[in-house]
């Protein structure tokens, strides 16, 4: 009995541990996704947020000098992301692969060349990483405070506010906002630049507050996955979320089912789990659990004829 | 009628001049828009109406020329800036957000703050003293998906007058309307000029520039080739003055010679998604070398009644006969099939289902034929041949501009309906399915349309129009047929009846 009180406090702690950086990388895409700009450099905005925050961590042993490095790595990528996709019209998609491949890059490279220790950055401590706000070590960081509240921020900006129903507006029918006399690109613009806050504060959370310090590629598909969220919450911020925490659930499950023999099933393939989020995604998207409505335009580079 | 007194100039065009590329849109125009009043734009199609439209909106900047409101020149960079001189635009694509509320659609761009709140409630009394004022009522917290086309229309209006604007501009209102929604929008134009508000109206229908604006402009080819008050001229002149020649919308038609029944439906019915029935136990047989006629306020299942004779919606019950093949809920037929069987298809929507608008004029003009001689041979693309075609089709139909590599998106809406329409009846179809034949084209193209599909009639195709312009219904069917609330409430001879008794079967008045 007690046993299973212990394994279920720690599947739910390490939930809280997984879901933390999705949450966060999630709203962020949503902000992008409803712009209409399908984010795909998720993943690649954290993973180099996750490296610079490491790294400027180990240089001046700060925390938050790695915050602060982490937002700024995302937001110059988001801004890179921007430029292609918005003021050149190329496809965001393809973009936003390039991101990732840079990012994959850049990371190891830069790593390698300042620390030399194959890409990872020196292990942090004490007040490099970012500490347990209330609960000793167990975790709970400000950023996991800043996932929480995130998601009603997110609602009641999309929801309550000016910015927010533009936001919502250029997702769907980009003309209609043109000929309202504001400007698509700056408005884009704006979404990519949140987007990359909450990017670079995923990141961030990854490698100086889950982990401590940075290896190579350990972001290992979590944007992908807080895209997935994002669909699975039918591109709103509260089931978003909720899709996020089954994930993040799927994931601590996997990492406590790792070789335990469930009576009558045998050992239970993590792989299987892992992928989860991936087919619910799949399975969504193909119209079993309902009809996923993305915005609009979104994927479509807006073009003014002159 | 104070309008006609000379008053002072809302607006003062100079020497107007935009070119897309090597196409010279607008050459130099002067044009002066009185206060007060409604100013009429006719044209042919691709004249240049929706482009100087855009220019004084701001969404397109003239190359050379000068943009003077209320005497002083302005700049009109920007749609922002138009909306802030007081000018307002109704598009003849809606500027709506789907997704949105009639509210929400509202205040975008005009939110009033920060938060949305306080705007939304203020909109909502602004909404109701315009709703009140202007005669323009609609639901503030309808989707405008749920909304119909007129009723949409009445929200992009209210937009402008919520924006302050005291110039309004609609480019073809009327093309989407019901004739009873065209009837109430006129009164909503009058009442605002009485009011105060300046209109310009382009449209295509004469009559509607004579009866409801106070001057009216001609353009042709990018130039304003006349000026008129209305009162001092008529639709004869006016269309002679557009196409540069006499037009006669009268047909001279010789009775039909009937052949074979090559489409046959019976006890069709069809039930939309949200379980409404669409299409009422209809039946219709036509005949080689008729023309039938297909009558009825639009929404009565006229445009699912095409859907399903042209192969796109398989029918829930009853079946059709086309040239053979039976089609019924268990066989369902497909358009590729449909167009192999010899039926060609006119959609009502010619942006949506006509053409693909990333496409070159030349694909559109080959699409759904793609994979036919001379287009394609051994599973390749013949390029050259497919703009010789397309080029040829041009010619034959005057389709303006001559350009077989110009996007299909960027032809103005008249000339977009002339190649689809040139596309299918070109391929010499054995069954020709037309929606709305000619909306949104010009009165030179209404008189061409209308004797090809006489032509195609006469050659031994059966022909079925579906049109929301009784005009149109009266002089070109053999037959009509009245469509109400999915059924077929009647069938009347042309000759027999007139437009007051074909408006009261269309009310659903049971049939005499
Ligand atoms: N963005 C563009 N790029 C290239 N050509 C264009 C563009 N917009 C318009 N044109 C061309 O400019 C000309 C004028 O078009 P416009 O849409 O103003 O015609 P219109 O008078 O409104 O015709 P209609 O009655 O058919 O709507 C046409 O020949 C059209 O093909
Ligand atoms: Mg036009």
């Amino acid at each position: 009995m007690d046993e299973a009180l212990t394994f279920f406090l720690l599947t739910l702690a390490s939930m809280a541990r997984v879901a933390t950086p999705l949450v966060l990388c999630a709203m962020g895409g949503l902000f992008a996704e409803k712009s209409g700009i399908v984010d795909i450099g998720l993943e690649g905005k954290m993973l180099m947020a996750a490296f610079f925050a490491a790294a400027s961590a180990a240089v001046t042993g700060s925390a938050w000098a790695g915050v602060g490095a982490a937002i700024l790595a995302a937001v110059a990528l988001a801004v890179l992301h921007g430029l292609a996709c918005i003021t050149y019209r190329g496809n965001q998609v393809v973009s936003g692969v390039a991101i990732n491949i840079l990012a994959a890059g850049l990371t190891v490279v830069l790593g390698t060349a300042w620390f030399a220790r194959g890409g990872q950055t020196p292990p942090l401590t004490g007040s490099q990483r970012l500490p347990s706000l209330f609960l000793p070590n167990a975790g709970d960081n400000i950023l996991v405070y800043a996932a929480l509240l995130s998601v009603p921020l997110t609602w009641w900006i999309v929801e309550r506010t000016r910015f927010g129903l533009r936001l919502r507006a250029v997702g769907e029918m980009p003309f209609a906002v043109d000929a309202a006399g504001i400007s698509v690109a700056w408005l884009r613009y704006r979404a990519m630049l949140i987007c990359g806050l909450f990017a670079g504060l995923a990141g961030a959370y990854l490698s100086i507050g889950q982990n401590a310090g940075f290896s190579r590629d350990m972001t290992a598909g979590q944007g992908f996955i807080a895209l997935a969220a994002i669909i699975f919450g039918k591109w709103r911020p509260l089931p978003t979320f909720g899709a996020c925490l089954i994930f993040g659930l799927l994931d601590a499950m996997a990492i406590r089912l790792q070789g335990v023999r469930v009576p009558g099933l045998g050992e239970v393939p993590v792989q299987l789990i892992l992928a989860m989020p991936y087919l619910l995604a799949v399975f969504l998207l193909a119209g079993f659990i309902g009809r996923a409505v993305a915005p609009k335009a979104s994927g479509v580079p807006y073009v003014k004829e002159h | 009628m104070q309008a006609l007194t000379p008053t002072a100039a809302a607006i003062e065009l100079r020497e107007i001049e935009k070119s897309f590329g090597t196409v010279h849109a607008v050459r130099g125009v002067s044009l002066r828009i009185e206060k007060g009043a409604i100013t009429g734009i006719v044209g042919e199609n691709g004249a240049g109406k929706s482009t100087l439209m855009s220019i004084l909106y701001g969404l397109y900047r003239a190359d050379a020329g000068e943009i003077r409101v209320d005497g002083r020149p302005v700049a009109m960079a920007s749609s922002r800036e138009a909306l802030g001189h007081g000018i307002g635009m109704v598009h003849q694509h809606f500027m709506l957000v789907d997704t949105f509320t009639v509210l929400e659609n509202l205040v975008l761009g005009a939110e009033g703050g920060p938060l949305l709140a306080g705007g939304l409630e203020a909109a909502r009394a602004e909404l109701a003293r315009l709703a009140r004022e202007y005669g323009l009522s609609v639901d503030p917290d309808a989707r405008i998906a749920d909304l119909s086309v007129g009723e949409q229309q009445r929200v992009e209006i209210l937009k402008v007058l919520f924006r302050g604007a005291r110039i309004l501009i609609l480019d073809e209102p009327s093309a989407v309307l019901t004739p009873q929604e065209t009837d109430r929008l006129f009164g909503v134009l009058a009442s605002l000029r009485e009011r105060g508000v300046t209109v310009v109206l382009i449209t295509h229908k004469l009559r509607e520039i004579v009866a409801v604006t106070d001057h009216v402009c001609v353009m042709r080819r990018g130039r304003v080739v006349a000026e008129r008050r209305t009162a001092d001229t008529n639709v004869e002149e006016l269309a002679e003055l557009m196409v540069g020649r006499k037009v006669r919308l009268d047909l001279d038609k010789i009775p039909p010679r009937l052949g074979e029944v090559l489409l046959r439906a019976e006890h069709l019915s069809l039930v939309d998604g949200r379980g409404v029935r669409r299409l009422d136990d209809v039946g219709i047989e036509l005949r080689a070398g008729e023309i039938v006629g297909i009558a009825g306020v639009s929404g009565n299942g006229q445009s699912e009644l095409l859907q399903v004779l042209s192969g796109i919606r398989a029918p829930d019950g009853g079946r059709l006969t086309v040239c053979g093949r039976v089609i019924d809920a268990d066989h369902p037929g497909d358009p590729a099939e449909m167009r192999d069987l010899g039926v060609a298809h006119v959609p009502e929507d010619r942006l949506r289902q006509g053409m693909v608008a990333a496409f070159e004029a030349s694909e559109t003009s080959i699409l759904g034929y793609q994979g036919r001689a001379p287009f394609t041979s051994y599973y390749l693309l013949d390029g050259p041949a497919v703009v010789a075609h397309c080029a040829d089709l041009m010619e034959r139909y005057d389709v303006r501009p001559r350009l077989p590599t110009l996007g299909s998106s960027l032809f103005s809406g008249g000339n977009q309906q002339k190649l689809v329409l040139a596309r299918e009846i070109a391929r010499q179809p054995r069954v020709l399915l037309v929606g709305q034949p000619t909306r949104g084209v010009d009165i030179g193209a209404i008189e061409f349309i209308r004797r090809e599909l006489v032509k195609a009639r006469d050659a031994g195709c059966a022909v079925l129009v579906v049109s929301v312009e009784l005009e149109e219904i009266l002089s070109l069917s053999d037959r009509i047929l009245v469509m109400f609330a999915g059924r077929i409430v009647g069938e009347v001879e042309p000759g027999e009846t007139n437009e007051p008794a074909l408006g009261l079967l269309m009310a659903g008045a049971a049939a005499a």
